[in-house]
């Protein structure tokens, strides 16, 4: 692998090697000594235009366990008026010979058009391009959803015939457009539930059935139901009225955990909003994947750094 | 100076050749004149290009007087009419003469400097409009292009005072709400990229009003860059209604779709957006059926730096004049919709009439401007950054093969493209221009 810029131009055969390679990483996590030598002399630079430092940290985390040399590289409030530009960035980490740029940006499409670019030739991984794609979100979703369904007999294995729910921002959000394609790649069959308005105008063509009403696909008994964050930049919009008619209508409140199958699973990409999509006690119920999620990511990470380059120029 | 044109053929299929003397047309071969062979070239009148980006004053990076006309004359133009969107806008008496007689001194190409219908393009006050329309720059087309007159109110008022004086209001039809951070075509796409939609119905929306606009207050609208199939149908409603409207579409809505963004690459980023490939064929037949009056260029010289970036930060627009005519060529020539008469039309005289500029009515007639283009139909072409002659390369055609090649340019006698290479700024700024 080159690059990892978007869930929509992979393989089944290539996400679940890339599945299997992580679970070869969680195993190495369970470990007294985490770490393994395969990245020894190599350099990701974790280049984040936008703070997040859950992603950050599990990047950190994951190249640090195959022996790389981590470099954060900060460049919050950079745009083309100020700061510093895209292009003399890539430039700068090239010249200080970056192998492998893990990216965050604002900016749509900003991954691949680094990679596209000529300005560097380290392998670029999307780590989230505004309300584009965020792979390793997708995989490590993907990840958790196998682990919990299959155990120890996961490696191998594809999610056919699993029926996840998204629910909430699917407009803005870059983990559900990743995850649409990333479960369907792998046989998942994925409706989204949102209001018309956070959803995008025509998604004829995404291979997806589209729903407004929670209630309905709760009771539809799905495998898994994937609560998106609210963004407060949202609320003040004319998405929908408020919070409270938002948390009622497409929350996962206590009635609708109750009502979900004991097997369902119920995830969220975090940070959560308690109380306004998802309630306290689904959050923590034992349906919740959230911390599992967390540590998954790392796996996954560690799996996606170590196909991008370990042997990549021997 | 005298020329003698030979063996031309006209866009009406006739053979025959032409003669110039002191930049008009006449009918004999004068003394000593210069021979030009344009034996197989097709002469089409000199073109006229009502939507021009000559970016001086204030953003001399991407585009002085003197670059852009000479980008115009390598495409063929021998007119441009100027956006106000120069730093100082074009909203005084002062900068558009300052534009006007920067042109003159040049003399590539006539430059015609469009007027800001706001003061300061900010929507909110009408600018001098008389003021700039009794300057000696006689501005007769306002337009508060890159942006919408949005105020219903404001534009209603300035289609009446614009009327006054005899011009026409230029519309950017573009609703704002719905348009805030807009970066893209809204469709299946835009949701794909993960980019903010631009929806027809923002530009429709406001052409539906405005065309009612005009209709109550009795004036002449024209409308920018028109880029769906939806904005067709509202022109051809109310022309079929009777208002006196007028529309224009680029070169790139005729022959590019949304498809090119899938890249990112921000080169394809323009305002409006590229749209589908339903938009590109309606927008064709309507210049076919004439609902479409006019191709304008949109000619939008930008630095490097606004195209090398994310596509978000990058900023809106194309360089078009070095490339519309082999654009229209390739688009609705080769398609059979429109021939080389009709390219006359809609590339010299309509839009010469829709901006009241004098010597185009009457193409090649003796006693008028001998303002003239030599085409070469049967050249093919890899445009390529050397086919660029104004100061930026962001063009969307680099590297795709186009049909034909201008081979001459003549503006009032004066050539300023010859063998298919600009004349010296000097030979042409000393040129005899009747």
């Amino acid at each position: 692998m080159r690059h990892l810029l978007s869930t929509r131009d992979l393989r089944r055969d290539e996400v679940v090697a890339l599945l299997d390679i992580a679970e070869d990483m969680a195993d190495v996590s369970g470990r007294e000594i985490k770490k393994l030598p395969a990245l020894r002399g190599k350099t990701v630079v974790n280049l984040f235009f936008e703070d997040s430092t859950r992603t950050r940290v599990s990047f950190e985390v994951a190249a640090k366990r195959l022996s790389a040399d981590v470099i954060n590289f900060s460049a919050k409030g950079s745009s083309v008026s100020k700061g510093e530009s895209l292009k003399d960035t890539a430039q700068t980490l090239a010249a200080m010979g970056a192998d492998a740029v893990v990216i965050r940006h604002g900016a749509s499409g900003a991954p691949r058009v680094l990679a596209d670019s000529g300005w560097i030739d380290a392998g670029i991984v999307n780590a989230g391009d505004g309300t584009h794609e965020h792979p390793t979100q997708a995989l490590l979703d993907a990840f958790t959803i196998r682990k919990r369904l299959h155990g120890v007999a996961s490696r191998g294995r594809g999610l056919d015939g699993v029926a996840v729910t998204i629910v909430g921002d699917i407009l803005h959000s870059r983990v559900a457009r990743s995850n649409v394609w990333l479960l369907t790649t792998l046989g998942a069959h994925v409706s989204l539930v949102a209001p018309a308005t956070l959803l995008p105008v025509d998604t004829r063509h995404w291979p997806v059935t589209v729903g407004y009403d929670l209630d309905i696909a709760i009771d539809s008994a799905p495998d898994v139901v994937m609560m998106l964050r609210i963004q407060s930049e949202r609320m003040n919009a004319a998405f929908f009225p408020n919070a409270r008619e938002y948390s009622r209508e497409w929350g996962l409140g206590d009635d609708r955990v109750d009502r979900l199958p004991a097997a369902s699973m119920v995830m969220h990409p975090g940070p959560m909003n308690r109380g306004l999509e998802i309630s306290a006690a689904a959050a923590d119920s034992v349906q919740s994947t959230v911390l599992e999620q967390v540590a998954n990511g790392v796996s996954i990470r560690m799996a996606v750094l170590y196909s991008l380059l370990a042997g990549s120029d021997s | 100076m005298s020329i003698h044109v030979k063996g031309a053929v006209l866009p009406d299929g006739s053979n025959r050749d032409l003669f110039i003397d002191n930049g008009v047309f006449v009918d004999a071969a004068p003394a000593g004149a210069t021979v030009i062979d344009a034996s197989g070239l097709l002469a089409l009148p000199g073109l006229v290009d009502l939507h021009t980006h000559l970016r001086e004053p204030g953003f001399e990076q991407s585009e002085t007087v003197l670059t852009g006309s000479r980008a115009a004359a390598a495409g063929g133009y021998t007119a441009v009419f100027a956006m106000a969107n120069t730093m100082p806008v074009q909203d005084t008496a002062g900068v558009v003469e300052q534009v006007q007689s920067l042109g003159e001194r040049h003399g590539y190409v006539t430059v015609r400097p469009i007027g800001a219908v706001t003061a300061g393009l900010a929507g909110e006050r009408l600018a001098e409009i008389g003021a700039m329309a009794q300057s000696r720059a006689q501005v007769r087309v306002f337009s508060d292009d890159g942006h919408c007159v949005h105020d219903a109110l404001l534009m209603r008022r300035a289609l009446e005072y614009v009327k006054t004086f005899g011009g026409v209001v230029a519309q950017h039809a573009q609703e704002p709400r719905l348009t805030v951070g807009a970066q893209l075509n809204e469709g299946a796409l835009s949701g794909e990229l993960g980019l903010v939609g631009w929806p027809a119905v923002a530009e429709e929306s406001i052409i539906a009003r405005d065309v009612l606009l005009a209709h109550h207050v009795g004036a002449r609208l024209h409308v920018c860059h028109i880029s769906t199939a939806g904005s067709v149908e509202v022109i051809r409603w109310a022309k079929a209604r009777g208002v006196d409207v007028t529309a224009e579409v680029t070169p790139h809505h005729l022959l590019l779709t949304e498809e090119l963004a899938r890249g990112y690459d921000a080169r394809f980023k323009v305002n409006p957006p590229l749209r589908r490939d339903e938009d590109v064929h309606a927008l064709r037949a309507a210049l076919a059926d004439g609902t479409i009056d006019i191709v304008a260029t949109d000619h939008a010289p930008h630095p490097l730096e606004a195209k090398d970036c994310a596509w978000d930060e990058a900023a809106n627009g194309m360089v078009g004049l070095e490339s519309a005519l082999s654009v229209v060529h390739a688009a609705v020539v080769e398609s059979g919709q429109l021939n080389w008469s009709d390219v006359a039309r809609v590339m010299s005289s309509r839009p010469a009439e829709i901006g009241l500029l004098d010597g185009y009515a009457a193409p090649f007639a003796v006693g008028s401007p001998a303002h003239l283009t030599l085409y070469d139909t049967a050249a093919t072409r890899t445009f390529a950054v050397e086919d660029l002659r104004g100061k930026s390369v962001n063009s969307p055609y680099l590297g795709r093969t186009l049909p034909g090649r201008v081979v001459a340019t003549l503006h009032r006698g004066q050539p300023t493209v010859l063998e298919g290479e600009l004349v010296p700024a000097d030979v042409v700024a000393a040129g005899d221009r009747g």
